[in-house]
């Protein structure tokens, strides 16, 4: 039982009839292609000239833009990294008191809204909230008299986005763990290896791809921020691109800066991939026992939990807590039967999303799979790159094929029957779902992706052999052995849908509001106390699926075996 | 999986089922202005006319966006907007049409609506100077064109220039004392600043409150919701150390911008949507702005809220909205050369 890097083989078992278009290959180049459209709109106004904005862009902002929007990558790449990757490291190989507990626990900022914690902590931390006034008066200073850091700044973006994203980390890097073979890390055991250099070298190698995987999530979704940044004044690409499109009023210099954010996004994936290059990960066999926990005491145990504790306390406890207390003073107002309604909708469209979204990821990733040409990949990355495009972006990119449609189809029939249809799609539900599968998918693709690249392809040779149709492969071996990985991406496109925004706000229909819809509307009118109901109940209704599919996920190693 | 679809296929019946208003007469909106500020006044009109008012919000850009998409097709009737820029932008992109009403040309002042009767504000905001009462005294203050001035460095609180109301008050320093002007107050300004602009309006005026500046540029019915606030004592309080100073009294006035309306081209309930805006110019929705949100009503003679009686009559600035909207681009680049974040 070994997990090694093979080299991909050359030859795939259908490149003996080069000449057939491989069905899979087709059906996987359409839905990707189809999916691609909003993303080659954003890019298509890169063939518009908008040279007077982008002078005054160079001369003026961009530089800003860029570097900003960097620091806050390496930033938050840095915190989530090191947040995610060591708890989903302690809770698999280690037992400590109360680690049953952090397994779940670590999960819960996954399900606050990251504008939300941003808004919570300036409250609490900011010069005029209650933790500076005390020390103030408790000590008699000034203005000038003491250092505190502001929490609205750079750093401080850096800090919430941390606390938010780094679950994303943790929840793919965990999986990773769970899914390595104990007897690579008993074998180094027996050499005497002790457990650091076991985690540098071979834990995390190995579990790299997944990863990377989880903070190129955390990245996008970084990159595509806008209620923190905004809030906090941080000059970066996506405050930018609303800057040029509001202030300015020019959307095609907009859009033309979102393109260039894509790029920006492409360049680092090709990066990512180089650096992998042809090498795969994959397991080579199947593990037989469970991981052996190694039992933590005393002052290591003490670290253990502090270092476990700490991230979920700070991005979900603590502002928990303080919406818990504005909700209590605001829950008689806003607690009626329309809030009921908002829930109802929240929650139906995040599961109807997650389900579109995972079930197309499945297909997308199988289907590249089997194809092994480069193209399928290649579309699939193009479609994937609207998680790193802020939402409102990406609903006009949805929005203009739609209402084209809707016109040509309303002039055709007009013309030829003389009847007029109106708008079908456009401002329909249909249109939202698509807008958080093109939103999304990179969301559930990384995901699956990371589950299926550690099931060798020689599995599917050896199924073939034995006369399995690809589809058979598929549901009978590949999705009982990823089981983790689908209820994973599902899990994330859920809470992801649930907390989403501005995509939502576009293109909803008439008297269709959601609960990120009522959050935001109320704290962006700067009526925090009051949004604070409706950010609770995000939160949880996000935590519902959070603790069953953790639940299941944990499970779900069982079952492979 | 199968279960999965046929639990998809139910919640979209559930959200179908949601989203299905049936009502003989209906007017659709694309507004700009909050849910919460715009839905009561909106449940009322159908109460008292029986016309269903369907509603969707979100930022005014994205609304037009998506107005201009849909084309002749829109089911909008009516966009409602927070400054009047965007309306004139939505008229510019021929997205609006002319209204028809008496009732509303008699009721709304002509310099807060369209020369042509293309939009109409409804409601009026003042953006004027605040300052901390034990730090300044009123007769230190006069116009905005002062707060460059040297004595008030790192003293003053004001928000990030990608806020629309910041945008607007320099178009109208642009308007009132031209490009270049304008840029040296813009460049004085940030000198003043007593941190990088953050947060939002009522932030400034916690942050004046709690000494973190002595000055704040803040829209008006911020403090108003402040000295209000029943849930919180701590906004009360730190409200109540605030005073306003209207600037510019002896000069063009206080900077004020409108929350406005206008009927979309495609309008097709063209009827109904002139009787909503009717109805948001009469006495009552009027004193309703004043009341719930401590804005101005546009409609004179309307009764004021004790809270904008306590701070007084004052002079706005008469310019043309339409042209703080036209100016709004060259005042976005104006602050990014002087380096307003």
């Amino acid at each position: 039982m070994t997990a090694s890097r093979v080299i991909a083989a050359p030859k795939a078992w259908f490149s003996a009839r080069p000449f057939r278009v491989h069905p899979w290959s087709a059906l996987v180049v359409s839905i990707t292609g189809i999916l691609s459209i909003p993303v080659l709109v954003v890019f298509g106004f890169v063939l518009y000239p908008s040279g007077v904005t982008w002078d005054h862009l160079v001369e003026t902002v961009l530089a800003d833009y860029v570097l900003n929007s960097l620091s806050l990558m390496l930033g938050v790449a840095g915190g989530t990294l090191s947040i995610g990757v060591i708890t989903a490291w302690l809770v698999t190989q280690f037992s400590f008191p109360g680690r049953r507990i952090f397994i779940w626990l670590l999960l819960l900022p996954l399900a606050m809204p990251a504008y939300i914690i941003a808004y919570t902590y300036t409250g609490i931390l900011d010069y005029a909230g209650p933790v500076q006034t005390v020390l103030r008066d408790a000590f008699g200073w000034g203005l000038d008299d003491y250092w505190f850091p502001r929490i609205r700044s750079l750093g401080g973006a850096m800090v919430m986005l941390s606390l938010v994203l780094y679950p994303y980390v943790y929840l793919i890097a965990r999986s990773a763990f769970l899914e390595q073979s104990p007897s690579l890390t008993d074998a180094s055991r027996l050499l005497g290896t002790g457990p650091l250099r076991r985690f540098f070298k071979i834990s995390l190698p190995m579990a790299r791809p997944a990863i990377i995987a989880g903070l190129s999530l955390a990245l996008m979704e970084t990159l595509a921020d806008f209620g923190t940044v905004q809030y906090f004044g941080v000059p970066v690409f996506t405050t930018g691109i609303f800057r040029v499109w509001f202030g300015l009023g020019d959307s095609t210099a907009a859009a033309q800066l979102s393109a260039l954010l894509m790029t920006f996004v492409f360049v680092l994936i090709v990066l990512e991939r180089w650096s992998r290059r042809r090498a795969r990960y994959h397991h080579v066999g199947l593990r037989s026992r469970p991981i052996q926990l190694t039992p933590l005491r005393g002052t290591k145990a003490v670290i253990a939990v502090t270092a476990c504790l700490l991230p979920p306390m700070l991005g979900f406890l603590v502002p928990t807590l303080q919406l818990g207390y504005w909700a209590v003073l605001t829950a008689p107002e806003m607690i009626d039967t329309a809030f009921v309604k908002l829930a109802i909708h929240s929650f139906g469209l995040a599961l109807a999303a997650a389900f579109i979204a995972v079930t197309i990821a499945l297909i997308v990733s199988y289907g590249k799979r089997l194809a092994r040409t480069p193209l399928p990949g290649l579309a699939a990355r193009v479609a994937g790159m609207g998680y790193a495009v802020p939402g409102t972006v990406i609903a006009v990119g949805v929005m203009i094929p739609f209402a084209w449609m809707d016109r040509t189809l309303d002039a055709w029939l007009h013309d030829v029957f003389g009847v007029s249809t109106g708008l079908l799609l456009s401002g329909t539900l249909f249109t939202l779902l698509f807008a958080y599968t093109v939103r999304f998918l990179a969301v559930s693709l990384q995901t699956l992706e990371a589950g299926l690249s550690k099931i060798t392809t020689h599995t599917d040779d050896a199924a073939r052999s034995l006369g399995y149709k690809p589809m058979e492969i598929l549901t009978r071996i590949h999705i009982p052995c990823i089981n983790g990985a689908l209820l994973t991406a599902i899990l994330i496109v859920f809470v992801d849908v649930l907390k989403e925004l501005p995509a939502t706000l576009i293109l909803r229909p008439f008297n269709f509001n959601t609960l990120a819809v009522r959050t935001y509307e109320l704290a962006s009118d700067e009526r925090l106390a009051d949004a604070s109901m409706s950010a609770i109940a995000i939160v949880l209704v996000g935590i519902l699926p959070i603790l069953v599919l953790s639940r299941a996920i944990g499970r779900s190693r069982a079952i492979i075996h | 999986m199968v279960r999965g679809i046929s639990l998809v296929t139910a919640l979209a019946a559930l959200l179908a089922g949601a989203v299905n208003t049936s009502a003989a007469a209906e007017v659709n909106i694309y507004s700009a202005r909050k849910e919460a500020l715009i839905k009561p006044l909106l449940d009322r009109f159908t109460k008292d006319t029986d016309i269903a008012a369907n509603l969707v919000t979100g930022s005014a850009d994205a609304l037009l966006k998506r107005l201009e998409m849909e084309g002749m097709n829109s089911p909008a009737d009516i966009v409602i907007t927070v400054d009047a820029g965007r309306l004139h932008r939505a008229k510019a992109s021929n997205l609006l049409q002319p209204v028809r009403s008496d009732a509303v040309t008699g009721a709304v002042p002509e310099q807060y609506r369209d020369p042509e009767n293309y939009w109409f504000g409804l409601s009026f905001r003042a953006r004027p100077v605040m300052y901390a009462k034990e730090r300044v005294g009123a007769s230190e203050l006069s116009t905005y064109e002062a707060l460059a001035d040297e004595k008030w460095k790192d003293r003053i609180c004001i928000r990030s220039s990608n806020n629309i109301y910041n945008q607007s008050l320099v178009a109208s320093m642009i308007l009132a004392n031209g490009v270049e002007a304008a840029e040296t107050w813009a460049r004085g300004l940030v000198q003043n600043m007593a941190r990088p602009p953050q947060g939002g309006d009522r932030d400034q005026i916690k942050a004046t409150a709690a000494g973190e500046c002595d000055l704040a540029i803040a829209n008006s019915y911020y403090l108003g919701r402040m000295l209000n606030n029943e849930n919180d004592p701590g906004q009360r309080k730190a409200a109540r150390q605030i005073a306003i100073h209207w600037p510019n009294q002896k000069g063009r006035g206080a900077h004020v911008n409108v929350s406005g309306i206008g009927v979309t081209r495609s309008a097709q309930n063209y009827d109904e949507a002139i009787r909503l805006i009717e109805f948001l110019v009469s006495d009552y929705a009027q004193a309703y702005y004043a009341r719930s949100n401590y804005e101005y009503p546009v409609k004179e003679n309307v009764h004021w809220s004790e809270t904008l009686e306590q701070w007084g009559t004052f002079r706005a600035d008469t310019v043309n909205l339409s042209l703080l909207g036209e100016n709004n681009a060259a005042a976005v680049k104006l602050m990014d050369r002087a380096g307003w974040k």
